[in-house]
């Protein structure tokens, strides 16, 4: 399909019939001091050939690590499939479909999409995806206190990632709901049900939990979820995807299971880049999903009883109800979503399963090593999936700067977002590491650690 | 079909009927379920929740539309539809039979300011044009 812009006649037509002598005009009401006049960063318009060069000179700068990173984005192995697939122009040239309903392969793409993500969570039913795993918390935050009616308060555990933290708190403040923060164990890494007691009443529309939670630790899930049911509250689930092959899924937590689930979809065939685009995906009950925002494909049958898809449960959206819907999102993530899809039409239910089992091995494995060396031990005793946190005496940047000169990124340091852990990290190994993979961290580590304590200001 | 004389109306397409306990039973027009078309989905307000004049209690839902339906006079919430939970089609066929809440009203000169069938007859006729 030919794109052709509008050309200058087209324009000149356009700004006549509106009566509007330039395009800048449009703008007016913007005022000057927000306005960018200059992008000194971005150069004039260069070759195809130039841009490459400039591009893979970039890209080298990023130069090739070991990773032990997580913290929210994982490293895993995307057979080539996915993407051979993803880009193929029927799926990578289509945006969120405006005549929805002419994209009958999209929205099929979509349906298959909801319908794997609703099994994985065992939730009666899924969203076409939301921007990213914090925004979609922000959006179940907001659900949660619609479906609740009285409340706008909503628990969070400080064991939710930060950065989710941050971003819901910035979406929701202005609505005057309040996120009250539940403390951890230090000892253990999750939250402990008894210290919900202080928060028992009906003054409170959810309680969030993550499974498993920013430390990697799992959270005692099925506690959490009755004592909230107990207490009038909805429970929003936000988990790994990954980690649903192995974990028993929200739907089926206990007193009836969450109500609703958001997380990130990174995970799923999707590569790690800075900034993303990754995209976050949002499952509930039944009940709720007149309150839940996003698209949702749904299967029919057209005139002639064959089936169909279309864009169901519409009046929930902005395009209808305004300033009264859901959610001022009315997109999803596509092409994230669609690498997915195939990611995970490619392993199944049993190569999902296999790669957190991997995943989780591995990262026992480097807990072990780790703890080997002198002076390295875990900061919780709570079981953990494919991340954990280590202490040891010497400061972490200091670590992972040492760390870092021989080409491994240990892992990501906990000072900022949890000062009372001391020297601390989060590492995470994914099935991608290699036995001596990570015995090479074990290695540095305790060389970094040794006798000379090079790394000791 | 015809505006029924019996009943009060508001300009928001809500009908009223004066019951002999003295609660109101709220409902939508049938000229506001022609508007919508279908309805898939009604939300009702709770039993005990207490209303103004004018405020926005309940929605109706089609397949491409929705509308809010608003308290016609103050008051509390004594009874709610439950039926149109699972028909809400039952608008569609009879929107005057199919009752949508009840309200026993508190502040009972403001149904003196309610429209009369020709009233609203003539609001409705003015938008179909």
């Amino acid at each position: 399909m030919p794109f052709i812009p509008h050309t200058e006649d087209d324009v000149r037509a356009m700004l006549a019939a509106i009566g509007v002598a330039a395009i800048d005009d449009l703008f007016d009401e913007i005022p000057a001091s927000l306005r960018n006049t200059a992008l000194p960063g971005v150069p004039p318009g260069i070759t195809e050939m130039e841009v490459t060069r400039l591009m893979q000179e970039r890209a080298e700068r990023d130069g090739r690590w070991l990773n032990f990173i997580g913290g929210g984005a994982y490293e895993h192995h995307i057979p080539a499939a996915v993407w051979q697939i993803a880009t193929r122009g029927e799926f990578y040239s289509s945006y969120t479909p405006y005549q929805a309903e002419a994209s009958q392969g999209t929205l099929q793409l979509l349906y298959e999409y909801q319908s794997m993500m609703t099994s994985l969570t065992a939730m009666d039913v899924t969203n076409a995806s939301l921007y990213d795993g914090a925004s979609a918390l922000a959006e179940a935050v907001l659900m949660a206190v619609r479906a609740h009616k009285s409340a706008k308060r909503v628990l969070v555990p400080a064991t939710v990632h930060p950065m989710y933290r941050a971003v819901a708190r910035t979406i929701v403040r202005d609505q005057n709901i309040d996120l009250v923060e539940v403390p951890y164990c230090t000892e253990c890494g999750h939250v402990i049900p008894a210290a919900l007691q202080k928060f028992a009443g009906r003054d409170y529309a959810a309680l969030v939990v993550p499974q498993p939670n920013y430390f990697g630790v799992l959270e005692p899930v099925d506690e959490l979820t009755a004592w909230a049911k107990h207490n009038g509250m909805l429970t929003i689930a936000v988990v790994n995807p990954t980690s649903l092959a192995i974990l028993k899924p929200p739907g089926e937590w206990a007193a009836g299971g969450a109500d609703i689930v958001v997380g990130e979809g990174q995970p799923l065939g999707v590569p790690l880049a800075g900034g993303g685009p990754y995209f976050g995906f949002m499952a509930c009950r039944n009940e709720y999903v007149r309150q839940m925002p996003g698209r949702i494909v749904g299967r029919t049958v057209d005139v002639d009883g064959r089936p169909g898809y279309t864009l169901t449960l519409q009046a929930r959206e902005q395009h209808i109800r305004r300033s009264k819907a859901t959610s001022n999102i009315c997109t999803n993530q596509g092409l994230a979503v669609t690498a997915a899809t195939i990611y995970l039409a490619l392993l199944g239910p049993e190569g999902l399963a296999r790669v957190a089992e991997a995943s989780h091995a591995n990262a026992l494995a480097l807990a072990h090593q780790l703890c080997a060396v002198p002076g390295v031990t875990r900061a919780f005793s709570g079981p953990v999936f494919h991340e954990f946190v280590v202490q040891f005496d010497a400061p972490v940047a200091d670590m992972l700067h040492a760390l870092k000169a021989q080409g491994i990124l240990g892992g990501l340091a906990m000072t900022r977002d949890y000062p009372e852990l001391g020297n601390a990290m989060l590492v995470c190994a994914t099935e991608t590491k290699r036995d001596d993979d990570l015995g090479r961290y074990a290695a540095h580590m305790k060389r970094i650690l040794g006798p000379s304590r090079a790394v000791r200001a | 079909m015809t505006t029924p004389a019996d009943l009060k109306y508001t300009k928001s397409h809500e009908w009223i009927k004066q019951e002999a306990d003295g609660t109101v039973t709220v409902g939508i027009t049938h000229h506001a379920q022609e508007l919508l078309g279908d309805l898939v989905f009604v939300e009702l307000p709770a039993v005990g929740r207490k209303l103004k004049q004018g405020e926005e209690c309940a929605v109706v839902e089609s397949v491409k539309a929705a509308a809010d339906v608003f308290a016609p006079v103050t008051g509390e919430v004594v009874a709610a539809n439950a039926d149109l939970a699972d028909a809400p089609e039952k608008i569609n066929e009879d929107a005057y039979l199919a009752w949508m809440f009840r309200i026993k009203p508190t502040a009972p000169g403001e149904l003196a300011g309610l429209l009369d069938a020709a009233a609203y007859q003539a609001i409705a006729d003015a938008d179909r044009h």
